[in-house]
């Protein structure tokens, strides 16, 4: 947390995205899954990508990697990474792009893990294939890389399987960070682990961060987790970006009322027992604005859009 | 091991709310459930639940906490007979059901406890209609009255839930999740039971109407009185919703307590590890990480915290005792040999744990050592 507020907003951006827009075609109609989506994310810095199942935050994450698929596809906006156009790569630099400049933790991604190869040729396989380095040298790293995350180094010759939920998460950590990328975007890292595993994953992502200085893109629907660990964040609904700002100003007022029920589905742990309101079920909010600047560096939709709201 | 069968009465809070609102609605004593482990011939087994005693009174909110594999669901299977107990006693309204009916449960059972799963999308037959769940509801327990009586009870249990009786004529895919859990608890309504037993339920709900269906379930204890077993593994939504909050680890229930009383002060290593590792903005200062890793080491490290007989290691050699934490008005207790009551608060260990046996008699060098050291 420390060096995160010391290193905040000062650079100059590493992702830079405006106007995504991305639609999933179908024969007759086509959804669109994000909607004129901008942001940017600096150097060093935690941006948190908040909402509920549905709301796009992976296709954007999806569509940073390149990995959007038919029918799903990229209709307008631009991805800039590092001042080099994404959405204009090649293949071959793409290739490059995907692991070392950006790598990314999938929901789940413990159980992506092929389970017919040891955690070692995992990564062996990694450095080889992406870095051009020797057998030797890279089970080397791969040995190094392991105690990065505080496993056993003579796990390298383990089966996911024998690893534990917790462990392989920490593992598949480690391959993202092996090639030193500049930005980690991680996908609800943490959704399928008990609590105290999560925090563990927690510390070490920050830690990592705080040795490495990547940047990280990080997607969840857990509003607290995100306001611990991210210096700024915006809130999605709908393919849109309903507010954005410092994690602690939305912790603090929340002034969308989709941000507010987001915010209320989190009971804190300490302090009186308050009444709580989440969204009505069937709430919808429709022809949501652009952002306006309400405060400094916070953004919201202008609430007459909230059609209804009322639940 | 042995196991107690015989109550465990936690003083003298229990005793005065006896006379207040009579027996507890559901009370489970010493249930212990043995799942055989390995081949056909093997002989092994795992337990998963040793030995748990837990009462929930009229109108009560109990919340059970734990980590996956701690035995919290195994327990709820249990109450629900879903899974047949090794050993131990339920008990709604003093009578032992177990011993009443044997092999599955009668519909006596079922109308007096009613559950709440944690999928509405699977708990829900696609095929039919909601009118169709609660009809059926109704119907099998004799509630159903006439046509007009029971168009009326519809429209009403789902005005209770907060749906629109129009409704009514929906498939479950035409509802959202938050509206299927509550097309849930109206079918668990409908049979007007004492006692309902959630599992989970609003792991599976956008985060946005989670805290609806909790709202939802605290008005029907508000209004109706019905007593609910909610069990979760989110401390910050059950500290929200329940009364008390009963922590589980490795199969044994280790502390229980008012629910603000025992977040705000959790003595056994277990909640405080749990307790520390809750992500939550608004705390001031987070937790020491040697302290943390401490804790870690303390608890994940001992397998169980179940005593396996191992001499050597105080935390598996006897069988610990509850310790009250605290005010007793917050009948906050732990099980801990770890636990050291701070020397100025009034913290004994309960006199009241039953270990007339007498093969437990080497815990009565710890609990005489506790006591003096309380």
């Amino acid at each position: 947390m420390t060096v995160s507020q010391t290193s905040f907003g000062s650079h100059e951006p590493v992702l830079e995205i405006k106007d995504l827009t991305v639609k999933y075609r179908g024969d007759t109609r086509s959804t669109t899954a994000v909607d004129r989506v901008s942001f940017s994310i600096g150097v060093g810095e935690i941006f948190g990508l908040a909402g509920e199942s549905g709301c796009g935050k992976s296709t954007i994450a999806n569509a940073i990697m390149r990995l959007l698929r038919d029918p799903a596809e990229i209709s307008g906006g631009s991805i800039r990474f590092g001042g080099k156009d994404v959405l204009a790569m090649r293949p071959e630099e793409l290739r490059r792009f995907r692991w070392q400049d950006v790598a990314m933790v999938f929901q789940s991604a413990m159980n992506s893990l092929n389970p017919v190869m040891t955690i070692g040729d995992q990564i062996v396989d990694i450095y080889t294939t992406h870095a051009g380095y020797t057998r030797k040298e890279s089970l080397r790293r791969a040995a190094e890389l392991l105690e990065l995350v505080r496993i056993d180094p003579a796990r390298l010759k383990s089966y996911p399987h024998q690893l534990s939920g917790g462990m392989r998460q920490r593992a598949v950590i480690a391959m993202a960070v092996a090639l030193k990328p500049s930005l980690l975007i991680l996908d609800e890292p943490t959704t399928a682990l008990d609590v105290v595993v999560q925090q563990e994953i927690m510390a070490q992502i920050k830690e990592l961060q705080r040795e490495l200085g990547f940047s990280v893109l990080f997607i969840t629907h857990d509003m607290s987790l995100m306001v611990e660990l991210s210096h700024r964040m915006a809130v999605m609904y709908g393919g849109r970006i309903v507010e954005t700002a410092k994690a602690k100003d939305i912790h603090a007022a929340p002034l969308h009322p989709y941000t507010q029920a987001l915010m209320g589905a989190f009971p804190p742990l300490t302090g009186p027992r308050v009444p709580l309101t989440g969204l009505a079920d069937g709430v919808k909010f429709s022809n949501i604005a652009d952002l306006q600047e309400v405060s400094p560096a916070h953004f919201v939709s202008p609430l007459p859009a909230l059609q209804g709201a009322q639940p | 091991m042995s196991t107690p069968v015989s109550a465990r009465p936690a003083p003298a809070a229990k005793e005065q709310d006896l006379t207040q609102t009579g027996a507890p609605a559901l009370e489970v004593k010493g249930l212990v459930k043995d799942f055989h482990s390995g081949g056909l011939f093997s002989r092994a087994s795992v337990r998963a639940l040793g030995g748990v005693d837990l009462a929930i009174r009229k109108g009560e909110i109990v919340a059970l906490v734990g980590e996956s594999g701690s035995g919290k669901s195994t327990l709820a299977r249990c109450i629900a007979r879903l899974e047949k107990p090794t050993a131990g006693q339920i008990l709604i309204d003093g009578t032992d059901v177990l011993k009443r009916d044997r092999f599955q449960a009668s519909r006596e059972y079922r109308s007096r406890l009613q559950m709440v799963f944690q999928d509405p999308f699977g708990s829900l037959n696609p095929v039919h209609r909601i009118e169709h769940f609660l009809t059926r509801s109704l119907t099998l327990h004799g509630k159903a009255g006439t046509p007009d009586q029971l168009r009326r009870r519809l429209d009403e249990l789902m005005t209770t839930v907060g749906l629109t009786p129009d409704m009514l004529n929906s498939y479950p895919h035409e509802l959202s999740g938050g509206q299927r859990q509550r097309v849930a608890i109206a079918r668990a309504l409908a049979v007007e039971p004492e006692v309902i037993l959630a599992d989970e339920p609003t792991s599976m709900l956008d985060v946005s109407v989670r805290i609806g269906i909790l709202n939802l379930m605290r008005q029907l204890r508000d209004k109706q009185g019905i007593s609910m077993l909610y069990i979760t593994h989110d401390l910050a939504s059950a500290r929200y919703l329940a009364d008390r909050i009963a922590v589980m680890f490795a199969g044994e229930l280790v502390e229980e307590g008012e629910s603000l009383d025992l977040l705000a002060n959790p003595a056994h290593p277990y909640t405080r590890l749990l307790v520390s590792a809750v992500p939550d903005p608004a705390r001031t200062g987070s937790y020491d990480p040697h302290e943390r890793a401490a804790l870690r080491a303390a608890v994940m490290e001992s397998a169980s915290c179940a005593f396996d007989g191992d001499a050597e290691q105080r935390c598996s050699a006897t069988e610990p005792v509850r310790h009250r934490v605290g005010d007793p008005a917050n009948e906050h207790w732990v099980r801990c040999h770890l636990y050291r009551p701070p020397a100025t608060a009034a913290s004994h260990a309960l006199s009241a744990e039953p270990l007339e046996s007498p093969d437990a008699s080497p815990t009565d060098d710890s609990r005489t050592e506790n006591k003096a050291s309380a």
